[in-house]
């Protein structure tokens, strides 16, 4: 037989049974979806977080007190390790050659009131630097002043929330809050931003680093930001690190530096699993389909014994008739897998449409992936009755009616 | 003497049926000569359908030889055996056996489909024969909308257009009406005078009268082997 006249006769048995066809295409068309929409959510999800990850600037290391061989989860609290990473520890990082600049930090939490009315906000200690690290951006006014760190000049920068509660529609510029027991003067507001890596730049209060220090009594720092010159100095910067706080410590090495880069691969790592696992359950429905595809291919062959069995008698050679039925599988789960695809986009679309802020991204691979599977599937579920409609004896076929 | 088409020697054809084994076949020699028009005659369990499936390639003996066309076909593989049947055989059922999704047009043309012969010469066969058996008018009608001597024209339509040297009919007329009966066999007995050799099964004895050669068959045995003379 010509392939193009296997083709046309395999179409024909196709349509000419459109309640059994429909049934298994519609099987295969979910199955193909699902693998894609769970995929893109995945995928979408992954990219997102390193994106958010790569927002911080590619070049950051973050130096942690306390010595830990983790690379991710959750940093030591203060207080755990013997020694304090200070102020001046930072300031000494400051001066290494392979590093651009630094931004110690200090939280706490504090209540801040204004006339009043009173909110309890995250402070944050910090310099200057903090602004550019962080890609920070000031609506109105201007960010922390760039003097010496250790002067606790009385200014503050806040989060759009924190102007909002506090003043309303009076103009926050020039304003006196207090913070704890100290007066602090609005200098700048921050541009709304949002969550960003379980910071709420919105509801918090930026403060000099040393006025933080007296505020909540204490000289350790939080964390110390320090943004190496270039991606590529990145483990000599770390290395130096270690180095400095060494020296200055005793020669005990007991700080942590996590690079920026470890993190984003961690994530990295852990979404792509996730979605590989979220894709395999996925594709376990396009097993079911492909048995579905077998039940209604075997029923079909019982139905069609004498056409068989007459194309026997006609000189149809078993592996004719084989290939006819796997042709006959292998269309319904491409049709399937077709259909599917067109579902699976259509409903990325609409998740796109419901939830803008997730960028919703569909790998290629899954594609080629959910069609491959579904052809797949459909021809070795095809293959079982297939060879049941080659094997078959053809007077026996015939004589059945 | 013109040659021999098929030559049975020694054929065995036994089916088990409960605990008993059946000889449907039992010891059948028997030779056909090219153009010869046979009918084979007996009741019911005689085995002369056995014998005509055999003849057809689509039943194994148990034991003897089948030559067909001076080639021994007994142990061929079931892709040779396709290979034989479509290239020299066609059968006409009782029942037609015409695909119903199909047109007739299509179903006189599945034997070319499945031989692999390009469409160009496969629309030229087809258009031929149904020239030939006056089915111009009815070509792309399903076999649903045609009578049953429509249906029994496709049938043979079918079962010449690779031009077999052997045409098997089992039983062709059981299914029609008289009128159409006659015409039907009138076009089989037109192809065995262009030199095709006709081999009918039936069991109406007026049928089997006008071959030149009646074979009767009891019990899986050929008791009568009958050459009409002129």
């Amino acid at each position: 037989m010509l392939p193009g006249d296997i083709l046309h006769s395999s179409a024909k048995a196709i349509g000419a049974q459109p309640m059994r066809s429909s049934l298994i295409l519609i099987a295969m068309a979910i199955g193909v979806a699902a693998v894609i929409v769970l995929t893109t959510l995945g995928e979408s999800t992954r990219q997102y977080i390193t994106g958010e990850f790569a927002a911080l600037g590619s070049n950051l290391l973050i130096v942690l007190p306390g010595r830990s061989e983790t690379t991710g989860g959750q940093p030591p609290l203060l207080g755990e390790t013997p020694r304090d990473l200070t102020l001046d520890d930072a300031l000494a990082l400051q001066r290494s050659r392979r590093i651009e600049q630094v931004a110690p930090i200090t939280v706490g939490s504090a209540p801040v009131s204004w006339r009043g009315l009173e909110r309890e906000v995250s402070i944050i200690g910090s310099t200057a630097s903090l602004k550019s690290i962080r890609h920070l951006d000031i609506v109105q006014g201007r960010f922390l002043p760039a003097t010496a760190p250790d002067r606790a000049v009385p200014v503050c920068v806040i989060g759009q929330k924190v102007r909002e509660e506090l003043f309303g529609k009076v103009r926050a510029l020039g304003q006196w809050l207090r913070i704890g027991d100290r007066r602090f003067r609005v200098i700048g507001i921050l541009a709304p931003r949002g969550q960003s890596i379980g910071v709420d730049f919105d509801d918090i209060v930026i403060i000099p680093v040393a006025s933080a220090q007296a505020l909540f009594d204490a000289p350790g720092l939080f964390r110390v930001l320090a943004e190496a010159k270039s991606w590529d100095s990145m483990l000599a910067a770390a290395a130096e690190i270690h180095q400095i706080i060494q020296a200055r410590h005793e020669g005990e090495d007991d700080v942590t530096v996590i690079t920026q880069d470890s993190v984003i691969a961690t994530f990295d790592r852990i979404l792509l699993a996730l979605t590989l696992a979220v894709a395999g359950i996925a594709a376990i429905s396009l097993a079911v389909a492909g048995i579905l595809i077998m039940n209604v291919m075997l029923v079909s062959v019982s139905q069609r014994t004498a056409e068989i069995g007459l194309l026997k008698a006609l000189g149809a050679e078993p592996g004719q008739l084989r290939l006819l039925f796997l042709t006959e599988a292998g269309l319904l789960s491409l049709l399937g897998a077709g259909l599917g695809v067109c579902l699976g986009l259509g409903t990325v679309w609409l998740l796109q449409r419901m939830y803008p802020a997730l960028p919703m991204v569909t790998p290629a691979w899954a594609l080629f992936a959910a069609v491959a599977i579904s052809l797949g599937t459909g021809l070795l579920f095809g293959v079982l009755p297939a060879g049941k409609a080659a094997g078959l004896d053809p007077v026996q076929a015939l004589s059945r009616r | 003497m013109s040659e021999e088409v098929i030559r049975l020697e020694a054929i065995q054809r036994v089916f088990q049926v409960g605990d008993q084994m059946v000889h449907a076949l039992n010891d059948i020699d028997l030779a056909i000569e090219a153009g010869e028009y046979v009918s084979v005659m007996g009741p019911s369990g005689s085995g002369k359908s056995t014998l005509l499936n055999l003849i057809a390639l689509l039943d194994q003996p148990n034991a003897g030889r089948y030559r067909l066309n001076g080639k021994d076909v007994t142990e061929l593989s079931d892709r040779e055996l396709a290979k034989v049947r479509r290239e020299n055989i066609g059968f006409v059922f009782q029942f037609f056996h015409l695909i119903p999704r199909l047109s007739a047009a299509e179903n006189i043309e599945m034997p070319l489909v499945l031989a692999g012969v390009p469409p160009a010469r496969r629309s030229r066969l087809v258009a031929e024969a149904i020239q030939a058996f006056g089915l111009v008018d009815r070509a792309r009608h399903r076999p649903d909308q045609l009578s049953g001597g429509q249906r029994q024209r496709v049938a043979i339509g079918r079962a010449t257009i690779m031009q077999p040297s052997v045409l098997l009919a089992d039983e062709p007329t059981g299914n029609l009406d008289r009128a159409s009966g006659v015409e039907i066999i009138d076009l089989l007995e037109a192809l065995n005078d262009t030199g095709v050799t006709l081999i009918i099964v039936t069991h109406d004895p007026a049928l089997g009268g006008r071959a030149g050669r009646r074979l009767e068959m009891i019990d899986g045995r050929i008791i009568r082997d009958h050459h009409a003379s002129g």
